[in-house]
């Protein structure tokens, strides 16, 4: 593998990003949502104005979860069915370049742009806040900063796999919008259906191990179970053993997450 | 004799660039190129024709390795196409694919750079390369504002980008303008004197005709013809005119003169007489026609064109 040829995609899809201002507009949704959030995230209860962090995190992770997985499937659905639709794939693949190295200076140059959108976005309002932060709280935050970072390019990665996949854009990005549904609407939905349809005499054992075939679950465990306020406020301790919760491990299952898919993409793609 | 003769064409086969045997690309029951065998040699201006379909564009592709064989070999500089030694090659290929697709959002600098980094050549010459296919005053604009023509020349800019020693140009005069045309050819004729291999497929076969070395015909996936123009001509066999113009017109004076000599096709328009003989007649239609003396004010003979003898292989 030559990384030079790497770098050279990477960075013209990263710039691309930069240069038409996606990694702008993204960074801005990013801090203007969260900055509402951190202000106005309590007003249901007649307060307004930062409160802790705790709660803070635990409304971001909920709008996170939504709004993440849904950017970085926009972001990477194209990434070579668009070029092959365009005309420019034969292009590239008739230049000194692997078909590997090609799929992963895509993935790693789209992966640059989003999680420097994330860190930019939500770093600003760790900036505005930090006067109201202590040492633990900016733990806390930077540790949801990572996450979401990592949720992203688990996202990217399937949106990467179905690029490759898909015969054509129509059909990549209606796959895209059926894998957000299912992994963000309805993957929780059937878990719960299920537990509650067997009365939960079944499948109790198994149920956190099913969490984590869905990243955006992997995600919320791994927020949610290093705050202990939050952890209650959720309910989930008592479905969730912490032995499973543990974060090096949840890290593991999302770096998995975005490795999978990558695989299987450029296996394809080099067939 | 004919030993030699053998020798002789399979020493000239080990020293082409490029060397297609049996290849095949079946897309289920559709066989898209079908056994092709070819041999480009070294600093050889190679033409490949052919309908839409034929299968060109197909061959085009698996000679760049962009679309795996079914069947056969191809290799390139002695790599085979498939191979991991090919990544070398590519290095020393350049591409021009049909109607070219570029980066609208790039400049026309902008690409050449992307490209020459991905080819490791200096982004130095870049500059100097959009100068020779007249491209240096729009160095600076996004290729979203390019004519058809330009991206076309910008493209084939991309093409020389490292000075390649092989060029693939898949229809590359598409939108170019008279001149362009003009233009393009002689950086062709440059090339070529410096060694450069040239594979070029063109569906205006009046302009390929008088440029290139030898030519493949294709139709329905196969080669039916490989040569050069004049000895495909002469396999086909076709037919040529002679265009009299005759003192008074006088049309009886030609047919006359021609007397018993086997004529295909005889016709009067515009004060001119037609006359259609096959090839071994030619000289003896010659002949006949001096007997009018001066009587004969003008004198034209057709051969027939590249187009007459592809329709003459592809049907």
């Amino acid at each position: 593998m030559e990384l030079s040829q790497v770098a050279t995609i990477a960075g013209k899809e990263f710039w691309d990003r930069i240069r038409n201002r996606w990694v702008l507009a993204v960074a801005l949704v990013f801090t203007v949502f969260a900055l509402v959030i951190a202000y106005f995230g309590a007003a249901q209860q007649g307060a307004v104005g930062f409160r802790s962090i705790e709660v803070t995190i635990a409304s971001l992770v909920s709008l996170v979860i939504y709004l993440i997985p849904l950017i970085a499937l926009v972001l990477g659905f194209d990434a070579i069915v668009g070029e092959r639709e365009r005309g420019s794939l034969d292009l590239l693949l008739s230049m000194p370049i692997t078909r590997f190295e090609l799929i992963l200076g895509k993935y790693l140059g789209l992966a640059g742009a989003l999680a420097f959108s994330t860190v930019a976005g939500f770093g600003l309002v760790a900036l505005v806040l930090s006067a109201q932060l202590d040492l633990n709280a900016l733990f806390h935050y930077f540790g949801f900063m990572a996450s979401s970072v990592l949720l992203g390019m688990a996202f990217l990665s399937l949106a990467v796999m179905l690029s490759v996949l898909a015969a054509d854009r129509t059909r990549a990005s209606g796959l895209a919008i059926a894998m957000w549904f299912f992994f963000v609407l309805v993957f929780d939905l059937l878990l719960l259906g299920a537990l509650v349809v067997t009365g939960g005499q079944y499948g109790g054992d198994i149920f956190p191990w099913l969490l984590l075939l869905n990243p955006a679950d992997v995600f919320r465990i791994l927020n949610i179970f290093t705050l202990d306020d939050v952890r209650t406020l959720y309910g989930l301790a008592t479905v969730f053993p912490p032995s499973l919760a543990e974060p090096w491990l949840l890290t593991a299952v999302m770096l998995g997450w975005i490795a999978a898919p990558l695989g299987i993409a450029s296996w394809r793609f080099g067939k | 004799m004919e030993s030699t003769i053998q020798a002789a064409a399979e020493a000239a086969n080990a020293d082409a660039v490029v060397r297609v045997r049996g290849a095949s690309k079946h897309y289920g029951t559709v066989r898209a190129v079908d056994g092709v065998d070819l041999a480009v040699q070294r600093g050889e201006l190679f033409g490949l024709i052919g309908h839409n379909g034929a299968g060109k564009s197909t061959l085009f592709k698996m000679m760049l390795g962009l679309i795996p064989a079914t069947a056969g070999e191809i290799a390139i500089d002695g790599a085979p196409v498939t191979g991991s030694g090919f990544r070398a090659v590519r290095r020393k290929i350049g591409y021009l694919p049909e109607n070219v697709v570029l980066y609208d959002n790039l400049t026309g600098l902008e690409t050449l750079h992307f490209f020459a980094k991905l080819k490791s050549v200096p982004a130095a010459g870049c500059g100097a390369l959009l100068e020779r296919v007249g491209l240096a005053h729009a160095a600076g604009r996004r290729v979203r504002e390019y004519s058809k023509g330009m991206r076309q020349r910008l493209g084939f800019a991309q093409a020389l980008l490292g000075r390649p020693q092989i060029l693939f140009l898949d229809e590359p005069t598409t939108g170019l303008d008279p001149e362009a045309i003009r233009e393009f050819y002689v950086i062709l004729r440059g090339l070529r004197a410096e060694g450069v291999t040239v594979i070029i497929t063109s569906h205006i076969l009046a302009e390929i005709q008088e440029r290139v070395d030898r030519l493949a015909i294709m139709a329905s996936g196969k080669v039916q013809a490989l040569g050069t123009v004049q000895a495909l001509r002469e396999e086909m066999d076709l037919p040529l005119w002679f265009d009299v113009r005759v003192a008074d017109s006088d049309f009886t004076a030609v047919r006359d003169a021609l007397g018993s000599l086997p004529v295909a096709a005889i016709e009067a328009h515009d004060g001119r007489v037609a006359v259609q003989v096959r090839r071994e007649s030619k000289m003896a239609v010659f002949a006949a026609l001096a007997t009018l003396g001066e009587r004969v004010l003008d004198l034209h003979v057709r051969e027939p064109s590249l187009e007459d003898v592809f329709f003459g292989f592809s049907d």
